[in-house]
């Protein structure tokens, strides 16, 4: 039964983490209609942001936020700024072209990392990233506990700036009706840029709050865009809330692959709940709340 | 007969080419290219003529490969029998995917297809009792020439071009790009979009899968790294569409000549060009660009991807009267 | 004898009713209208009845056959054909095309197809933009093209859906002589229209609904004068 309650926690701690990656991913997909696949690798780009702070720098990763939440979101609006806006006035053959924009975004983000990094793992090693504390017998990892408190901070802040700002509102309107909203003076355009930035922004959070208990190498991108449209189309594409529900349910499903079907699973866990989602529920969360 | 002219002439160029041309590094060469005009075929026929864009080209080549591999390895069969049953296993393996994914409208099944390439690999790693996993499977080679395989990948490169043609010239291709233009207004004239659709994935599971075991055969080994690969399979599939021309008869078999032509150049950095000047200079720096361009392709492949999309959003085939243009001005 | 029967037929979208109880019967040969004010259902209803999503309850009847579960490409199969309010062409095709496309539900062979297509695009007047693409087309002709591509489906129901709105009063004339040589041919048409000139002068009947429910059917004179459809289109007279 212990091992049950310690694998729940782990679960869900690691789900709040999830979360946030998968709220970036829900708002671009909402407001653009497209999926982000360089999604990982921005976060990719944030971790090592985040890496290169603390090793050069002596900066802990949590002040860290400070800096690769704003550089990220700089990248997010350079992407959609220089590359996916100027391809809704191309007129093209080719089908869903900018996602193929964003699986080439991620290829050169992951490259470059790996001229400037080498392909070696590295790892940022704080004094709390393997310390512990206990709730009834439960062992609790402190960086992940902290890493969840950052997460729902930041989840809730973004539920407020969506709900009660001006600007939340019109990003909420670009997604419902991008042609209406433009009609009632809404500038797309704006809108797309800056949700771009956000939710590199928030995924940029995330790998940096996941970084003192994870490890970095270029390619960890692509697992994590993985994980962040597992999330998504688990959760109803385009639904925030649902995209919390999805970042839970999936740190809950990876924990307990790893705790007993073998830790080599854990990976392997996204992708069944991925296949079991378009089986048994497709629309995902969305379709049971309804928000 | 005027419109063949050209295809008909650039074909027995080719039947003769490997007799002229007996360097053996320049044949491999070239069956890649034929091999990947058969994939990028393929691969245009679901998403350039039917809009269906894919980044699973790497588990119907995977599994073809694997099938000519197992047939061998474990049956004792001739690998050769995968050249004929490869794009069918590929097919039943398409087939329930396109089932699940179609009828849902959206990113549904380019995420989907994103998600098979990855479930096959891990598959393959994983089923050790079958597959070997990480080991890989090696197996005999039929023929020690080139020539065999070159004319066999010639034979399914020009096999995949027809077909696609008979099938843009018929009530199928009508079918696909009505599709691919509006699925609404296609189901309101009376085509079954998830059929179509699914039609046209086996296709391009059959094209894919067969190229993947011919694969097999010529190069002797796999695993699954190399035959599930997302970059150098799926990846490149979309990028010899692209570059060639998506939605265009012979866009791939251009966009296969210039992508394998790249990834040699950097591959073998500047076909040993850059050695040559590193031996000269004696060393020090050029050593490092050498080290650096070798392991560049999938950086090259990445600038290009963005490239190609914003400033040839059709191809060089599809595009071809903007660039001859721009080459009159400058 | 019926050829299409709605009873009481509804959809809701999630909290809201967008199409509460709707009943009618078309008969075979008429021009049936459909009016209402805007956002009152109309557009809703024809989705139902072609299925581009389903009834939340109710039954929809095609020449006797319930056809409320079929998808929309087996309806049109059965025969029924229809345009879109926001007009839906195939844009990187050519209008030849368009029509072939949708000629080879009924022919197989190309040869077939194109010599239907051809027929159908002189029968709509749009021969002359054959080899144009679609989305180059002018406003009208789109119109027009979607009324062509679905007469090669050849329905013997068409559903209209708002064909002449954005016309000119000359292209709008050119549409009524369309809509009535179609009627000439056999077709039975229901119509959604807002422009009343068009819907009052060639519609045999008309049914008027208002958020999604009927509020008068009867021939256009009838519907003209009925209190409720002019309440609902003029609001409510000071007089409560």
């Amino acid at each position: 039964m212990e091992v049950f309650f310690q694998t729940l926690v782990a679960g869900v701690l690691k789900g709040g983490l999830y979360a946030l990656i998968g709220i970036g991913m829900t708002l671009i997909m909402g407001v653009m209609g497209i999926i982000n696949l360089a999604h990982g690798q921005m976060m990719m780009l944030a971790m090592y942001l985040t890496y290169v702070c603390f090793h050069f720098l002596g900066i802990d990763p949590y002040v860290t936020l400070l800096v690769s939440v704003p550089c990220l979101f700089l990248v997010g609006v350079g992407v959609q700024k220089y590359t996916l806006n100027p391809l809704l006035k191309i007129e093209s053959l080719l089908p869903e072209n900018q996602v193929l924009m964003t699986v080439g975004v991620g290829m050169v983000l992951t490259e470059v990392a790996r001229f400037i990094f080498t392909s070696n793992y590295v790892s940022v090693k704080t004094s709390y990233s393997d310390a512990t504390f206990f709730i009834g017998g439960i062992s609790f990892s402190v960086a992940l506990t902290i890493a969840f408190g950052f997460a729902c901070a930041l989840t809730a802040g973004m539920f407020w700036f969506l709900l009660k700002t001006d600007l939340g509102r019109s990003i909420r309107a670009v997604a419902q009706d991008a042609e209406a909203a433009s009609l009632m003076g809404v500038n797309a355009d704006r809108i797309r840029t800056i949700t771009m930035g956000m939710g590199a922004g928030l995924v940029a959070a995330a790998g940096t709050l996941l970084l003192p208990i994870y490890y970095l190498f270029p390619d960890i991108g692509g697992p994590f865009t993985r994980k962040a449209f597992v999330i998504t189309i688990l959760g109803g594409l385009g639904s925030t809330v649902g995209a919390i529900l999805g970042g839970v349910t999936l740190g809950l499903a990876e924990a307990f692959g790893a705790t007993y079907i073998g830790m080599d699973y854990e990976d392997m866990m996204g992708l069944v709940i991925f296949i079991l989602v378009l089986l048994f529920l497709p629309g995902g969360f969305k379709r049971l709340t309804k928000v | 007969m005027r419109e063949h002219r050209i295809p008909l002439i650039l074909l027995a160029l080719l039947l003769v080419l490997p007799l002229v041309v007996t360097e053996p590094y320049f044949q491999h060469l070239m069956i890649l290219v034929l091999l990947w005009v058969t994939i990028g075929t393929g691969w245009n026929l679901l998403a350039g003529y039917t809009g269906q864009v894919s980044f699973g080209a790497a588990a119907f080549f995977g599994v073809g490969a694997y099938t000519a591999g197992l047939l061998s390895h474990h049956l004792g069969l001739s690998a050769w029998w995968g050249m004929a049953l490869g794009g069918a296993v590929a097919v039943l393996i398409a087939f329930p995917f396109g089932w699940i994914a179609f009828p849902l409208r959206g990113a549904y099944f380019a995420l989907g297809s994103l998600a098979l390439g990855e479930v096959m690999r891990q598959v393959a790693t994983s089923w050790e009792s079958l597959t070997e996993g990480m080991v890989g499977i090696l197996i005999m080679q039929t023929f020690i020439s080139k020539l065999p395989y070159y004319y066999i990948a010639l034979a399914l490169a020009v096999g995949s071009i027809l077909l696609v043609q008979a099938v843009t010239r018929s009530k199928l291709g009508y079918y696909f790009v009505s599709i691919r233009e509006d699925q609404d207004a296609a189901a309101s004239i009376g085509i079954n979009t998830t059929k179509y659709k699914m039609i046209s994935l086996c296709m391009h599971a059959f094209l894919t899968g067969t190229a993947g075991a011919l694969y097999m055969n010529y190069m002797g080994f796999i695993d699954p790294h190399v035959v599930f690969s997302l970059h150098d399979i799926s990846i490149m599939a979309i990028l010899v569409a692209i570059v060639g021309g998506v939605g265009t008869l012979y866009g791939p078999a251009v966009g296969a000549l210039i992508m394998v032509a790249l990834q040699e150049v950097f591959r073998s950095a500047g076909f040993g060009a850059l050695q040559a000047l590193t031996d000269a200079m004696g060393g020090g720096f050029m050593t490092v660009v050498t080290k650096y361009v070798s392991q560049a392709h999938v950086l090259a492949f990445g600038i290009l991807v963005v490239v190609v999309i914003m400033n040839l959003p059709n191809g060089v085939v599809g595009d071809w009267a903007r660039i001859k243009r721009a080459f009159r001005r400058g | 004898m019926a050829i299409l029967e709605l009873h009481g037929v509804c959809k809701n979208f999630g909290g809201l009713r967008a199409v509460d109880n709707v009943s009618f019967a078309v008969e075979e040969g008429e021009i049936f209208g459909l009016i209402g004010p805007n956002g009152s259902g109309k557009t809703t209803t024809f989705n139902l009845i072609s299925h581009v999503f389903p009834v939340t309850c109710g039954k929809v009847m095609f020449k006797g056959q319930d056809i409320t579960g079929l998808k929309t490409f087996q309806i049109c199969a059965l025969g029924v054909g229809r345009t879109f309010q926001v007009v839906k062409p195939l844009k990187r095709m050519t209008v030849l095309d368009n029509v072939i496309a949708s000629a080879f539900l009924r022919h197989g062979s190309m040869k077939q197809a194109r010599a239907q297509a051809e027929k159908w695009l002189d029968f709509c007047g749009l021969t002359p933009y054959a080899g144009h693409l679609a989305r180059g087309l002018s406003i009208a002709s789109r119109k027009r093209l979607e009324i062509t591509r679905a007469m090669a489906t050849e329905p013997t129901l068409l559903l209209l859906d708002e064909t002449a709105a954005g016309l000119n009063p000359g292209e709008l004339d050119e549409a009524i002589a369309l809509i009535l040589k179609i009627r000439k041919s056999g077709v039975t048409i229901v119509i959604v229209e807002h422009i009343m000139k068009v819907i009052m002068s060639i519609s045999d009947r008309i049914h008027c609904i208002n958020h999604g429910q009927t509020i008068a059917e009867g021939t256009p004179q009838e519907v003209a004068r009925d209190s409720k459809v002019i309440e609902a289109y003029l609001g409510h007279g000071g007089g409560h």
